[in-house]
This record gives structure tokens, C-alpha cells and sequence, in this order.
């Protein structure tokens, strides 16, 4: 019924298996498909989906939902969620299970610690590409700024400091 | 020192005892409630749940999973869902896990993304926006900081993260071709060496 569900599929079936270090390694790829190719949504609004998901329980990417709902409905938003976390879980499942043989592989540890630079090299891309959009200006930069420092600081519930960036944008922002 | 002998022996017939008892829907059910209320970061709920309250599994085993899960494609999250799930009650539970922590964040999403579509461009929702995304950079960069400083051993790995990061950001490489290219690099770069000293943060 839905013409997108096919490109839905696709789509993120394939930003599944980028996700290497976390699901902000796949952003850059995210935003490329889902807003330049398939235009299923714009860049602030890609950027606002997954910033607002930071309030909510579980995993951190599910905003991938409401892309799915927005481009197919509500097959769509299940497509994404299959399609997102079905290659992966599926992957983490055999390699969970051969890792007692694999841990005796001596080439196991180098790539262990090879990719572990390289995925924090993506989840820095990812998050720079994501940062190049929402900060924007003095005061979105002091908020990640303070963000940034109160989190290396303190251990604190990182969702209290997004809510804090909330109630900081809604005084500077709101339109008198 | 005998006192933390006694509760490690402890803790090991406790979680052998409860892996005895668990099922596929004590499995859902934890993982579900675990998805309903972490805010902030999953992992720490995780560890609360599983090895604090119901002793599925000891620290030791945590530790080991959430290593496998670092280094594989795919959220920690979900992964630690799956591999935990797996290792108490086989492919069910790993399905068990796995959908228990996604549901009640994907439902919520999916409200969200309803809300926001209808009031996405209301300018009192876009000021407050502005500052949440603004936050979220920040959380994003503290998380980078944090988990490079944790995974990365030897100074020169420094240079194949600024090297992933010039191939994505600035050569528009994309994702699976930096992935591949610096990533077998730096793979051969950490060869396995023979009885060579181990990194030292190791």
C-alpha cells in the first residue's frame, strides 16, 4: 500500500550494521538517506527527533520510529524497528555465542582494539555532524558547552541536563 | 578480606540458583520494565536489574558482555539485551530482552513523532527544541570523550579517530568505506604481537 516501506526496509536494514561504537555512527549515512535521498524529513527535524529521544527510556535511537511512521505509517514505524535492530541483534546473537572459541583467536584483541578507535572516530563524525546543526549560535553553544563540562565533571542523569537545555532554549528562544 | 570471599561464593550460588528458576517471561518482563524507566542511558539500569536485584548475572560476566557488545555493530543497548537474554533462556530470551527494552521507548517515539508533526513548527516548541538539541550535542561530545578515553590505550590511536573522523566529515567518504579502509588499518596496525608487553592500561 505504502511505496516506501521498500526504501524503509532498505534503508535501515543498511544504517543497522553502520552502527559500530553506537548509533550516532550511523547519523552522518542517516542523514544522508533519510533527508537528502528520500527526503522522508528535514535536517532540523532529524536533529530535533533524536535530541528529544534523549528523554525518553531505552535505547537511544529510537527516534528512527517516528521516521518510519512518517514515511510508510504504522507498518512503516515496525518496518524500522526490524529493520534497525533485527541485523544487528541477530549478528550480536552468533558472535555471543562463538565468543568463547574467539577469544582465544590471537587476532580477536587487534581487532578489538583497532576498531575501537575507529568507532570512536565515528561516533565523533556522527556527532559533529549533528552538532554543525544544532548549535547554532552563542546560546546553543554555551549549552553544550556546559553540558559538555558538567557531564566530565559530575556523574549526573545526562536526561536532567537535556531537560535543562529544554527550560534554557524555552527563556532565550520563546517568542515574546 | 575472608567477609568478601564468603559474598563472592555467595553471589555465584545466587546466580546460579536464579538462572535455574528464570523464564522467557521474567525475562520480558525485567527487560521491559528496564525499558520503561532508564532514563539517561540504559546500561546502568541494566546492571541494577540484573545483577543487584534478580542476580541473573554476576559482575564478571556483566563486564565481559558489555565488551562484546562495544565492539559489535549495534546499540549497547540492544546488544547487551540480546546477548544477556541469550545466555539466560537461548534465542527466546535473547527476543525477550531485546523487545522488552525497545517497546516502551519505541511507543513513546512513536507519540512523539505524531506530537511533533502536528506541532513541530509551533515557535514555543522550536525555542524549547533549540536548547534540548543544543543539550544533546553536548551529551553526544561527553559521551566520545568518555568512551574514547576508556577504549583507547595507545596515544597513536588518536590518530586513526582524527583520520575516521577527516575521511567522514570532510572527505564525504561515507560511513562504510572509512569503516572499512581505517578500520583495516588500524586492525593490522595492532597486529597480534608474540609475548610483546601488553598496553599498559590493560
Amino acid at each position: 500500500m505504502n511505496s516506501q516501506i521498500p526504501a524503509l526496509l532498505r534503508v535501515f536494514s543498511y544504517l543497522s550494521i553502520l552502527t559500530v561504537g553506537g548509533g550516532m555512527a550511523a547519523f552522518p549515512e542517516m542523514e544522508e538517506l533519510t533527508v537528502k535521498v528520500h527526503h522522508w524529513l528535514e535536517f532540523h527535524q532529524l536533529i530535533h527527533l533524536y535530541s528529544v529521544g534523549q528523554l525518553a527510556p531505552g535505547p537511544n535511537m529510537m527516534m528512527i520510529v517516528a521516521i518510519g511512521d512518517w514515511a510508510g505509517g504504522n507498518l512503516g514505524a515496525v518496518v524500522v524497528l526490524i529493520a534497525f535492530f533485527g541485523p544487528t541483534a541477530l549478528l550480536a546473537l552468533i558472535i555471543g555465542r562463538l565468543w568463547t572459541k574467539l577469544e582465544a583467536w590471537p587476532w580477536r584483541r587487534s581487532i578489538q582494539d583497532g576498531l575501537a578507535s575507529v568507532s570512536v572516530g565515528l561516533l565523533l563524525a556522527g556527532t559533529l555532524s549533528m552538532a554543525k546543526g544544532a548549535v547554532t549560535g552563542w546560546t546553543t553553544g554555551g549549552i553544550a558547552l556546559s553540558v559538555l563540562l558538567i557531564m566530565l565533571w559530575r556523574k549526573i542523569n545526562p536526561a536532567l541536563l537535556v531537560l535543562g537545555g529544554a527550560v534554557v532554549g524555552g527563556i532565550v528562544f520563546m517568542p515574546k | 578480606m575472608s567477609e568478601a570471599k564468603t559474598i563472592l561464593v555467595n553471589e555465584k550460588e545466587l546466580v546460579t540458583a536464579a538462572r535455574a528458576k528464570v523464564t522467557v517471561f521474567d525475562i520480558f518482563l525485567q527487560f521491559l520494565i528496564i525499558g520503561a524507566t532508564s532514563f539517561g542511558g540504559v546500561i546502568p539500569y541494566l546492571r541494577e536489574g540484573l545483577i543487584t536485584k534478580n542476580h541473573w548475572v554476576d559482575d564478571k560476566e556483566f563486564v565481559e558482555l558489555l565488551s562484546i557488545s562495544q565492539s559489535l555493530p549495534g546499540l549497547n543497548a540492544t546488544n547487551m539485551a540480546v546477548l544477556l537474554g541469550d545466555r539466560l533462556k537461548g534465542w527466546l530470551g535473547a527476543i525477550a530482552g531485546i523487545v522488552g527494552v525497545c517497546l516502551p521507548g519505541a511507543a513513546i517515539m512513536f507519540g512523539v513523532g505524531i506530537f511533533y508533526r502536528i506541532h513541530g513548527d509551533h515557535p514555543a516548541v522550536t525555542a524549547l527544541l533549540k536548547g534540548v538539541a543544543a543539550a544533546a550535542a553536548g551529551l553526544l561530545l561527553s559521551t566520545v570523550i568518555q568512551l574514547g578515553k576508556k577504549s583507547l590505550s595507545r596515544r597513536y590511536d588518536l590518530i586513526f579517530v582524527l583520520a575516521t573522523v577527516l575521511a567522514v566529515n570532510r572527505f564525504h567518504l561515507g560511513v562504510p568505506k572509512t569503516l572499512v579502509i581505517v578500520g583495516l588499518v588500524a586492525i593490522l596496525f595492532h597486529y597480534p604481537r608474540k609475548a610483546a608487553k601488553e598496553g599498559g592500561a590493560e
